[in-house]
C-alpha cells in the first residue's frame, strides 16, 4: 500500500475540516478527491505531506509514518500545492534547476520523466515563471515537483483555474506518469475529471462520502434517473419540486434530472402532470448517472 | 430598442495600443435571456464586459445596453444594471443585514425600500439566523445566493454575472442557478461570462470567443450538434484546437 | 552544501530583480546620509537678525561688526525704535534682535559695565539658545580682546571647548545614528519581509516538503542580507568620511566586528518577526513600529536618553541599537579600543545570542 489513512480527524482555524477519514491507495494507483471547495482537500494533503498535524488517526506515505518519519517522507514526495507555488520572479529554467538542486540531483539526471511535460515549455525556458500563461505555470510546477523521480506525487487542486485544453492536456500527462509506476493522489473540484481516475473518494465537509472506482460509484446509485426537458426551465422546475411523487430535482443544463420516489413508476404520468401545468415540449428518457448525480445523493 | 433587445453590440473593438483584445464582435441579446459569454482566459471576454458595463470605452464600434449607448452615457448604464463577481460581492466583515443595507444605499433605495427588501431577501432565502453574522463566516454559497439577491435589489433589467459559481458543491450551485432562472423568468436578463463550460450549459444561448473574436454563438443545444460534442467542454476543445 | 548554495542563489535572483527591495537597500542609505548630513542640522547659518542701536558709537561698531563678520550671523537690518522689535519678530525672517543701550561706551568706561539685550524668537527653542550662547560667545571674545589691550589682572576667562566636536557639528551625531538605522532596517525587515513572502506565496510550503534543513532555509535567507547590510555600512562610513570628513579615529576592524555583531541581531529579529508575522505588510509594521521606533525615539540617536522619564531609561537598555550608537560613538568618535566598550559589546553579544536562540525556537517547521 502507497498511502494508508487510519481515522484522521483535523479541526484548523476553528471548523473541523476533517472527521474520520480512512483510506488507502495502492502503488501505481491514481485516485481522485473529489470534492466541492471546503471539502477538507487540501487539509488532508498538507496533513499527508507532513505540513500540519493531524488531531486523532495515524497516516503513512511509501511505508513511513507522518508523524515519526516526517523528514524522510518531506525528502521523498513530490508535491504540488494550490495554486501551483513557484517563483515568479526566476525563470522557467531557474526554477527547475532550483528544484533538482534542494533535492540533491540535476535535470539531466531524471530529464526523461518530465520530458514530455518540460517539451511544452521548453521554449519559453528563460521567461520569468511570473509571465507564464495558467497552462504553462501548472505544467512547470508538475515538472517542479516531479523531477526528483518521487514514488508519491500529491497534486493539490492542479486544474483549477486553468483553461479547459489545459485541463485536458494536465490529465493526459498524469496518465501517462501512471505508466511509470508512480502513485498519484490528485484533489479536484471538478466531477468530470474523476471519470479518469482509477478510483475516487467523494468528499464534502471533512467527510468521505464514499470510495470506489468510477464506475462503481454510478454502477451502485440507488435510483433512475429521468433526463426532463420542457419549453420554460424554471416552471419545469418548480412544477417537478411539486410533484408530490418527487425525490429529486436537479437541473442539469438543458436538462432537469429527475428521480422519483416510488421504484418502476410510469413516465407517462409524470408527462400527463407535467402536461396539466402548461408545459410544452416535454421529454423524458432514462439517462445514465454521472458522479455528479452521486455526489449529490450522498451529500444530501 | 428594437423588439426587446436589451443589449445590442455592434462591431465592438477595444485595441490597447496595437494589440487588439476585442475584434469587432456583433451579438444582441433579448430580453430574459439566459446569456453566457465564453472563452478561455485572455480570450478578451472581461475586457469586453468591461465595456458593456460601461467602465471602458470602446476604440471602435458601438454597444447599447438597457437602450443606453456605453460610450456616452456609461453613467446611466450603471444605474441600470446589477453585477456580482467571485471576487468581489460582498464586504467580508460586515452582517448580511449590514451588507444589503449598504449596498441598497448605494443603489439609491430609500430607507422604506431597504426595509422592504431586507424583509423580503432574507424570507426567500431562509436567512432568519444568519442576518446578524457576518458575512465572513458564511460558506461559500450562501456568499453567491446573498451577493445574487443584493444585485438584484435595485431592480435591474440586466444582471451581469462575472464568473459566478467557482468551486461551490454541486447542490448549492444547482440552488444558485434556479434563483438565475426565477429571476429571468420575471423578465431580468442575466449575462453571464465563465470559463467554466458546465455553466454554459444553463444557458439559453452562449457565446465562445477565442482571440477577440466570436467563434461560435448559439444554443448550447445546436452547438452540440454542430460540434457533434456531448458536452460544452468538449465543444470548446473542439474549438480552441482550431 | 550544493542544495544550501542553490537556496543562497535563489535568494540573490530575488533581491536584485525587485526595484522596490534594491531601492530600500542601496538608495535609502545613501538618501538618508546625504539628508542628514546636509539638510539636517542644529547648527547655525547666517541667521538673520536685526540691530537696534540706541547708542551709535564707535564701541557699539565695533560690536556689531564682529557680529556680522562671523559666518553665523548677517545683519538683515537697523531698526530705530522699541516699538519695530516686535514688527520685525512678527514678519519672520529676523530670528533675534540686538538691543544696545544708549550711551554705551560712556557706560562701559565710567561704570565698567554696559548692557546688551538679546531677544530671541523662541518659536525655536533649540535655535534660540544656540543663537543665544553664539552671541554671548562673540560678546565675550571682543570683551576679552578690549581687556588684555588695557590689561586687568586676574582674570579668570571661562573657555569652552566642545570636546571631539569642536565645532559641534551635527553630521558626528546623525551618522552613527543613522547607521545604525540602516542596519536594522536592512537586516530585520528586509528579512522578515521575505520570509514572510515564501509563506504568502505558498512557496512555503514546498521548501518545508523538500529535503533542505530549516536551519539551511533560514541561514540560507540571511547569508545575502548579512553581505548587503556590511556593503551598507562600508559605503556609509566611507560618505561620512570623504563628504563630511568625519574623521574615524579608532580601529576600522573594531568598527567592521561590532557592526557584524550588531547585524546579527538584527537578523535574528527579523527572522523572529518573520514567525509571528503571517503577510509581508504584516512583518513590514511589525518591523516599522517594533525596531524602527524604538531605535529612533529611545537608542540616544536624537533624543539623549539621560533626559527621558526614568521608565524610558529602563526600556531603552532592551534596545540593542542603544548599546550599539554608544560602541560606534566611541570607536569613531573618540577612538577607544575595546577596553572602553567591552562592557556594551558583551550586552549586545548577550542579546544577540539570545535572539538567535529564540528564533530558531519559534521557527515554525510545520504550517501552523
Amino acid at each position: 500500500m502507497s498511502i494508508v489513512v487510519s481515522n484522521i480527524s483535523k479541526s484548523y482555524k476553528g471548523v473541523k475540516a476533517l472527521s474520520n477519514i480512512s483510506f488507502e491507495v495502492k502503488e501505481g494507483e491514481l485516485f481522485g478527491l473529489i470534492g466541492p471547495d471546503g471539502a477538507g482537500k487540501t487539509t488532508l494533503f498538507r496533513v499527508l505531506t507532513t505540513l500540519l498535524f493531524a488531531d486523532e488517526g495515524q497516516a503513512s506515505v511509501a511505508g513511513f509514518d507522518i508523524v515519526k518519519d516526517y523528514k524522510i517522507i518531506r525528502e521523498s514526495v513530490g508535491y504540488m500545492p494550490g495554486r501551483f507555488s513557484l517563483y515568479q520572479d526566476l525563470t522557467v529554467e531557474e526554477n527547475l534547476n532550483f528544484f533538482a538542486t534542494i533535492f540533491g540531483t540535476t535535470i539531466d539526471e531524471n530529464y526523461d520523466l518530465i520530458k514530455d511535460i518540460y517539451v511544452q515549455i521548453e521554449p519559453f525556458k528563460n521567461r520569468r515563471a511570473g509571465k507564464l500563461s495558467g497552462g504553462m505555470k501548472q505544467k512547470l510546477a508538475l515538472s517542479c515537483a516531479l523531477i526528483h523521480k518521487p514514488k508519491v506525487l500529491f497534486l493539490d487542486e492542479p486544474t483549477t483555474g486553468v483553461d479547459p485544453v489545459s485541463r485536458k492536456e494536465f490529465w493526459e500527462m498524469i496518465k501517462r506518469l501512471q505508466l511509470k509506476g508512480i502513485t498519484i493522489l490528485v484533489s479536484t473540484p471538478y466531477m468530470d475529471e474523476a471519470a479518469l481516475c482509477d478510483r475516487i473518494g467523494l468528499i464534502q465537509d471533512g467527510v468521505i462520502l464514499q470510495i470506489d472506482s468510477p464506475e462503481a460509484i454510478i454502477k451502485q446509485y440507488p435510483k433512475s434517473i429521468y433526463n426532463v426537458r420542457a419549453d420554460n426551465m424554471y416552471q419545469l422546475i418548480q412544477s417537478l419540486k411539486a410533484y408530490e411523487h418527487s425525490h429529486s430535482v436537479y437541473p442539469f443544463g438543458e436538462f432537469v434530472h429527475y428521480t422519483d420516489r416510488r421504484t418502476g413508476f410510469n413516465p407517462v404520468d409524470l408527462k400527463l402532470y407535467l402536461a396539466e401545468r402548461q408545459l410544452a415540449n416535454i421529454t423524458i428518457e432514462l439517462t445514465q448517472p454521472t458522479i455528479e448525480d452521486a455526489f449529490m445523493e450522498l451529500a444530501k | 430598442m428594437e423588439n426587446n433587445r436589451v443589449i445590442e453590440v455592434k462591431e465592438l473593438t477595444k485595441m490597447f495600443g496595437d494589440f487588439t483584445a476585442v475584434s469587432a464582435i456583433t451579438f444582441n441579446v433579448k430580453k430574459g435571456e439566459i446569456f453566457g459569454f465564453l472563452g478561455a482566459n485572455g480570450a478578451g471576454k472581461t475586457t469586453a464586459m468591461k465595456m458593456l458595463i460601461g467602465i471602458s470605452k470602446p476604440t471602435a464600434g458601438a454597444a447599447k445596453v438597457a437602450g443606453f449607448d456605453v460610450a456616452s452615457q456609461a453613467e446611466d448604464i450603471k444605474k441600470n444594471i446589477g453585477y456580482m463577481s467571485q471576487k468581489f460581492a460582498l464586504y467580508d466583515d460586515l452582517t448580511v443585514k449590514e451588507n444589503i443595507t449598504f449596498f441598497g444605499g448605494i443603489y439609491g433605495l430609500t430607507r422604506a425600500r431597504i426595509k422592504e427588501k431586507t424583509h423580503k431577501l432574507i424570507e426567500e432565502l431562509g436567512l432568519q439566523d444568519l442576518t446578524d453574522k457576518l458575512v465572513g463566516s458564511l460558506p461559500l454559497g450562501w456568499k453567491q445566493k446573498i451577493a445574487f439577491s443584493v444585485s438584484l435589489l435595485h431592480e435591474p433589467k440586466i444582471v451581469f454575472l462575472d464568473e459566478p459559481t467557482g468551486g461551490v458543491d454541486p447542490i448549492t450551485r444547482r440552488q444558485f442557478w434556479e434563483m438565475i432562472y426565477k429571476s429571468a423568468n420575471n423578465g431580468t436578463t442575466i449575462f453571464v461570462t465563465t470559463h467554466y463550460m458546465d455553466e454554459a450549459e444553463y444557458c439559453d444561448r452562449v457565446s465562445i470567443m477565442v482571440n477577440g473574436k466570436i467563434e461560435a454563438l448559439d444554443t448550447p443545444k445546436r452547438l452540440k450538434e454542430q460540434y457533434k460534442a456531448e458536452t460544452m467542454n468538449d465543444v470548446f476543445l473542439k474549438l480552441a484546437r482550431g | 552544501m550544493k542544495r544550501f548554495r542553490g537556496f543562497v542563489i535563489k535568494e540573490f535572483y530575488h533581491i536584485f530583480r525587485d526595484k522596490r527591495s534594491l531601492f530600500i537597500l542601496f538608495g535609502m542609505p545613501v538618501a538618508q546620509i546625504l539628508l542628514f548630513g546636509f539638510a539636517i542640522t542644529n547648527e547655525i547659518n547666517n541667521v538673520d537678525i536685526a540691530v537696534l542701536d540706541h547708542s551709535k558709537d564707535a564701541t557699539t561698531e565695533e560690536i556689531i561688526n564682529s557680529i556680522s563678520a562671523s559666518e553665523y550671523f548677517s545683519i538683515d537690518q537697523f531698526i530705530e525704535r522699541e516699538a519695530d522689535i516686535e514688527t520685525v519678530f512678527k514678519q519672520g525672517k529676523v530670528k533675534a534682535v540686538l538691543n544696545i543701550e544708549k550711551d554705551f561706551s560712556q557706560k562701559l568706561i565710567k561704570d565698567g559695565k554696559a548692557h546688551v539685550q538679546i531677544i530671541t524668537d523662541a518659536t525655536d527653542p533649540n535655535t534660540a539658545n544656540t543663537i543665544y550662547n553664539y552671541v554671548t560667545a562673540i560678546l565675550q571674545k571682543y570683551q576679552q580682546s578690549q581687556n588684555e589691550s588695557v590689561g586687568l589682572p586676574y582674570q579668570i576667562v571661562a573657555q569652552t571647548r566642545m570636546v571631539y566636536n569642536p565645532e559641534l557639528k551635527s553630521v558626528f551625531m546623525f551618522v552613527p545614528g543613522v547607521m545604525t538605522i540602516i542596519l536594522m532596517l536592512v537586516s530585520a525587515m528586509m528579512t522578515s519581509i521575505s520570509i514572510t513572502r515564501e509563506k504568502e506565496l505558498g512557496t512555503m510550503e514546498i521548501l518545508l516538503v523538500s529535503p533542505l534543513k530549516p536551519f539551511q532555509v533560514i541561514v540560507g535567507k540571511v547569508v545575502p542580507y548579512i553581505f548587503l547590510s556590511v556593503i551598507n555600512a562600508i559605503v556609509i562610513v566611507v560618505l561620512s568620511i570623504f563628504i563630511f570628513k568625519m574623521p574615524v579615529e579608532g580601529s576600522l576592524f573594531l568598527l567592521g566586528l561590532e557592526s557584524v555583531l550588531f547585524i546579527i541581531s538584527a537578523l535574528a529579529l527579523g527572522i523572529l518577526i518573520s514567525s509571528i508575522a503571517q503577510t509581508q505588510q504584516t512583518a513590514m509594521m511589525i518591523s516599522l513600529m517594533g525596531l524602527m521606533l524604538p531605535v529612533i525615539l529611545l537608542s540616544g540617536f536624537i533624543f539623549p536618553i539621560s533626559s527621558m522619564p526614568f521608565i524610558l531609561q529602563l526600556i531603552s537598555n532592551i534596545v540593542p541599537a542603544k548599546w550599539f550608537i554608544i560602541i560606534i560613538k566611541g570607536i569613531m568618535l573618540k577612538g577607544v579600543g575595546l577596553q572602553y566598550i567591552w562592557k556594551e559589546t558583551l550586552i549586545l553579544l548577550a542579546m544577540t545570542i539570545f535572539f538567535i536562540g529564540l528564533s530558531v525556537k519559534k521557527y515554525k517547521i510545520r504550517l501552523e
